[in-house]
């Protein structure tokens, strides 16, 4: 029942929200549903160590199709869920005092999204996950239409198409498990599709993974990422890089794997590869970008296909490792984003050559978007670097060419991050940036509690490593 | 006080005086600033010092907490006692004593002296991390940690782009090592399933002699320490990062953190034993730095820069040290190269300071009368250096070269020429600085000043340390204690188990006699030679336009620096345009595109039927609908198609 309040609360106030105008009591709304989401999932949290199974909640949805609304928490549910309500409720925290106009309906289709997030992370039912998935990008394809700039709407349609390319794949592999099993319980169908035939269990494979390649996305289905990192409103572009993309990976570890074992057996290498390709082709082409939120799209693009190389790898450290960085990386990344909507808001530029001389104009800032930054990087004691090295590790023991490869990344890694931050904040002040004020209040709320986090779980990382723990044995028997 | 509280204590300390000067330099008073750092250094060390007094001879290990856990790898927050580590903290927090005091005096008109602080503390902490930890992953934090730190402090006066430039290029030549130290910890990981230090020592004595898999995990681990200890190939951001303070350049780029490649290898002495081939790369790559260095720094006019070049060149020599298994005479390099050349970075920074703030010695001259102090300590760290008994640097060197004519006359033969080079160009930079007549401004000869006290203090301390440091360890001959080898003596007990007589050298008497005799004949030589062209000759190295030939191309560093631009920067750059124009969008996006020309027209047809945005949510809607609908219709088909078929 917990699960489900957990659920219900972002979704009834953020329907509520779409449809109230004032903006006074958006705010406020936010601001307590964000708290009570907290307090909710630190309570859960305390049920959870002692009893998981009380979180269950079951009841029979489309009775005809024996398709069940059914959500509960493992480990890794656990982390996701907690991840989506401290990372929503930073956004939700960010955006409402930004200057964009009809601020309510944006704050409510944020936590709209947040509920669908919930729905996806906790579903325990195929079709469920399935409706969850595509329900959450339906607010942010909204919030993009309506609060994107120019030329927006080919780029929402663009990504529009990929999204749907990709769920009718996974849709359709769905129903083929469906008929077997006569049941969408994703258990169930876990047991079904080890006794089916291998060439069957192929299919099945690519079915999910061209959906959740293309979430992710990896290489080479990121054609619509770009664009729509750079050109989308920040709180789209957050909820993106932060929260979305990691649906993904979990469909990976959650769905992919489980159901199609034996596929993933036959093909996972391959896709490591690619994945892995798509590691430094990111990083690399991150080098010369001057847009900032493209560098950071490609960057995030970058480090998501370390995390579906490693995830794919099934041992523990790969498996943990990308559960970890799916945390570290959604801070990292909605910390990145936050700070280029920032220097964006006091400037007036995201060119990279406009900018420069930051740090003396705004110290606080330069050093809270130095630590996020370091954290992208991969500095040891920062939550970056025990994901990079996990994942890392994964993928040499894989195969030590390609891990080496995979390594080079932290160099590149450092070549475009460290660009980043000089040609924003070192050097001398330009046009741009001669006049600006430093942070206050509003920013430090949401960039202190993020820096602290990356340097909370770098120093302690084992309170997250250990609930992914149990998930990534129940993988590594499937290999 | 429990000694585990105690070994805490010595990183926790400069932690805490970090976050006092970074969190609170706005409000805290600027007397009181350089207080809480020095003061922080000074109480590290206190706690090095009563640590040691505890020790009994046996490691001590203190475990905070399991950091990471995954599968069956536990990786602990551990820290390590023991000789190797005590050794280096003594080093690291008295020389960082030092340095912190003279930067209360160097650094005291600059506006950002609390963040210098601040920064200076958490390179402390940092450092203290790399040699305190118990395991691969703990050392690797303070590698990357000081690494940050020489990012930052390289970097201090960022608002100059070229120095912004430096701190950046020395990050990410770090990085390049990192890269090899990181497959080694993966390697030795898989080999050993742990990284902490005494399982994987003990693992690894029942491996034998020449095993591939401890020289390719060796060999990684060399790599991150060329990056951090600037060998060949990853040398050039060294002289670079003299863009920063030379404080920093003192501390970080002279005494410590440059020579934590050397800590690393006598770290993990069993496994280097264990590789003969590693060994004798190592020796051949710092041979080659050693001759690189010297041979730049006979031309450099930029008397920082002759100090970055003789540091590089110097680090080459404890490398060939370790090659030829001398762990101990490469460490005992490290301590008296810290004392001398900290000394000589820090007079440096007093001339500097002097000249108002310009390093070109062509400018300088005639130093000697005006500032006593600064000259007499500056003379004492080129004596050091060059290798004249009874000074520090004699005695470690002489140790590292009489290793190194047992193991290979060539090498020796080389490094003994090596350092008539290190002889000859100090002296040039020390006449050129302080004898002759002034060759600066009026405005500069009427600014001539000596250091205040805080600056001159640390270097009369430095210079007493260079005079006296070299009796830890006298050579075999002389009949006295070997301090430092009996002290050490414990870290090898592995190396003694892979590999029968470690340790021992097998030169007699004479020869030792007449080793010492060529290197310090060869260094005297140098010196006169030295002496007669810029003492007595008085010569002045000519301006930059005038310089020709090769003498132009070693003035130019060989153009290294431009080699790995035309070789690795222009390209990367290039193809990483050509990746995001050709391949990213025209390949990846032109995939979709084709798609979404069709789809344009339709999605035209749509715009227009759509009223506002609302109409998008609708046509969502709609669409999702019908593949709810498509879905459901579609299983109650297939349902009754398989009940007919029945």
């Amino acid at each position: 029942m917990l699960t489900l309040i957990l659920f219900l609360l972002p979704l009834i106030s953020g329907i509520f929200l779409v449809w109230n105008k004032s903006a006074g009591l958006a705010k406020t709304t936010t601001v307590l549903v964000s708290l009570a989401q907290l307090a909710l999932f630190i309570y859960i949290g305390s049920v959870f160590y002692k009893d998981a199974a009380a979180l269950e909640f079951s009841r029979s949805w489309l009775s005809d199709f024996k398709v069940s609304f059914h959500l509960g928490l493992d480990g890794l549910s656990f982390l996701m869920t907690g991840l989506t309500v401290v990372i929503s409720g930073l956004i939700l925290l960010a955006t409402k005092d930004l200057n964009y106009g009809n601020i309510s309906r944006l704050l409510g289709l944020i936590l709209i999204t947040e509920a669908a997030l919930i729905g996806v992370f906790a579903a325990k039912d195929g079709f469920l996950f399935y409706f969850f998935f595509e329900l959450a990008l339906v607010p942010v394809y909204l919030m993009a239409n309506l609060w994107g700039g120019e030329g927006i709407s080919k780029i929402t349609l663009k990504m529009f198409i990929y999204t749907v390319f990709g769920s009718l794949f996974m849709l359709v592999t769905f129903v083929v498990l469906y008929l077997f099993a006569q049941t969408s319980e994703l258990s169930e169908l876990a047991k079904v599709s080890a006794i089916l035939k291998p060439g069957l269990n192929n299919l099945l494979f690519w079915g999910f993974l061209i959906a959740f390649a293309i979430k992710s996305p990896l290489f080479p289905f990121h054609g619509w990422l770009p664009d729509a990192y750079s050109k989308s409103p920040t709180p789209a572009t957050m909820l993106l890089s932060g929260l979305l993309s990691k649906m993904g990976i979990y469909g990976i570890l959650r769905i992919l794997v489980p159901l199609a074992p034996a596929g993933t057996a036959h093909f996972s290498g391959l896709v490591i590869y690619f994945a892995i390709v798509g590691l430094i082709y990111g990083s690399i082409i991150a080098i010369q970008q001057f847009h900032i939120k493209r560098l950071i799209a490609y960057s995030s693009f970058a480090h998501m296909g370390l995390m579906g190389a490693a995830a794919l790898t099934l041992s523990a450290s790969g498996v943990q490792g990308a559960a970890f960085q799916m945390v570290a990386h959604g801070f990292s990344a909605v910390g990145l984003f936050y700070v280029a909507k920032i220097i964006y808001d006091k400037t007036g530029s995201r060119s990279l050559a406009d900018l420069g001389g930051m740090s003396q104009k705004a110290p606080k800032l330069a050093v809270l978007f130095l630590v996020i930054l370091l954290g992208s990087v991969g500095l040891p004691l920062t939550n970056g670097f025990v994901g990079e090295f996990l994942m890392l590790r994964a993928v040499f023991d894989f195969q030590h060419i390609l891990g080496i490869v995979a390594v080079s990344s932290i160099i590149l890694g450092a070549v475009y991050l460290l660009r980043l931050y000089q040609k924003t904040m070192f050097g001398p002040v330009t046009s741009f940036t001669e006049n600006i004020e430093d942070i206050g209040t509003k920013e430090l709320v949401v960039l202190v509690p993020i820096a602290l986090v990356i340097i909370i779980t770098g120093v302690f990382p084992n309170c997250l490593l250990e609930l992914s723990s149990g998930f990534a044995d129940t993988l590594s028997l499937i290999k | 006080m429990t000694l585990s509280l105690l070994i805490t204590l010595i990183p926790l300390i400069p932690f805490a005086g970090f976050l006092i000067n970074g969190l609170g330099f706005r409000n805290i008073p600027k007397s009181l600033v350089p207080l809480i750092g020095t003061g922080a250094s000074f109480l590290s060390f206190l706690c090095v010092f009563f640590t040691y007094l505890q020790f009994n001879g046996d490691p001590v290990i203190v475990k905070l907490f399991d950091w990471i856990t995954v599968g069956s790898l536990n990786i602990g927050f551990t820290f390590q006692i023991d000789q190797l580590s005590l050794i280096m903290l003594f080093v690291i927090t008295g020389v960082g004593t030092l340095i912190h005091g003279y930067s209360a005096g160097y650094m005291s008109h600059d506006s950002g002296f609390g963040k210098f602080f601040a920064y200076l503390n958490l390179f402390l902490f940092s450092m203290i991390i790399l040699v305190l930890g118990g395991n691969y992953l703990m050392m690797f934090i303070g590698w990357e940690g000081v690494g940050l730190c020489s990012y930052l402090l390289i970097g201090f006066w960022n608002k100059n782009t070229n120095y912004a430039d430096a701190a950046r290029k020395a990050f990410i030549m770090n990085r390049v090592g990192d890269l090899g130290f990181l497959i080694g910890i993966f390697l030795i990981i898989s080999t050993f399933g742990t990284v902490e230090y005494g399982a994987v020592f003990s693992k690894a004595t029942s491996f034998p002699v020449g095993d591939a898999m401890i020289t390719a995990i060796t060999l990684a681990l060399f790599v991150g320490a060329m990056g951090k200890s600037a060998q060949i190939p990853l040398f050039t951001w060294l002289p670079d990062a003299m863009a920063g303070p030379t404080p920093v350049s003192a501390l970080i780029h002279a005494a410590t953190m440059v020579t934590s490649g050397i800590y690393m290898i006598v770290r993990s002495n069993v496994l280097y034993t264990l590789s003969p081939f590693t060994l004798e790369v190592v020796a051949w790559v710092g041979l080659a730095t050693a001759l690189l260095g010297a041979v730049i720094g006979l031309f450099q006019n930029d008397i920082k820069k002759v100090l970055a070049y003789s540091t590089v060149s110097q680090l080459g020599y404890m490398f060939i040290g370790l090659g030829v298994m001398a762990y101990s005479s490469g460490l005992f390099h490290v301590i008296t190269h810290a004392f001398f050349k900290a000394l000589l970075f820090l007079g440096a920074g007093s001339v500097i300071h002097a000249m108002s703030d310009d390093q070109d010695i062509r400018n300088m001259g005639g130093l000697w009368g005006k500032i006593k102090i600064t000259a007499v300590t500056f003379l004492v760290g080129t004596i050091a250096i060059s290798g004249i008994p009874p000074f520090a640097g004699f005695f470690s060197k002489d140790e590292i070269l009489a290793h190194t004519f047992e193991h290979n006359k060539l090498m020796w033969i080389l490094a003994v020429a090596g350092s008539f080079l290190t002889a000859f160009y100090m002296f040039r930079l020390f006449f050129v600085t302080f004898t002759g007549k002034f060759r600066g401004t009026h405005e500069q000869e009427h600014h001539l000043h000596e250091s205040p006290s805080s600056m001159t203090l640390p270097l009369i301390v430095l210079a007493a340390l260079s005079v006296i440091g070299g009796f830890l360890g006298m050579p075999v001959v002389f009949h006295a204690p070997h301090y430092l080898n009996d002290f050490l003596s414990p870290i090898y007990e592995g190396s003694r188990t892979v590999q029968e007589g470690f340790g021992h050298v097998h030169l007699s008497h004479s020869t030792e006699w007449i080793l010492m005799g060529v290197s310090v004949g060869v260094a005297a030589i140098a010196i006169f030679l030295s002496y007669t062209i810029y003492g007595k000759g008085g010569s002045v190295p000519e301006a930059d336009q005038e310089v020709s030939g090769l003498k132009k191309v070693i003035y130019d560093k060989f153009y290294i620096d431009e080699l790995y631009n035309a070789v690795f920067v222009q390209p990367m750059m290039r193809f990483s345009s050509w990746l995001h124009s050709a391949m990213d969008n025209r390949v990846i996006g032109g995939l979709i595109r084709t798609v979404s020309g069709g789809v344009a027209e339709t999605s035209n047809l749509l715009r227009r039927i759509q009223t506002g945005n609302i109409g998008t949510y609708v046509w969502l809607i709609t669409l999702g609908v019908i593949i709810f609908l498509g879905f459901s219709v579609g299983t109650e088909v297939w349902t009754s198609l398989k009940s007919i078929s029945k």
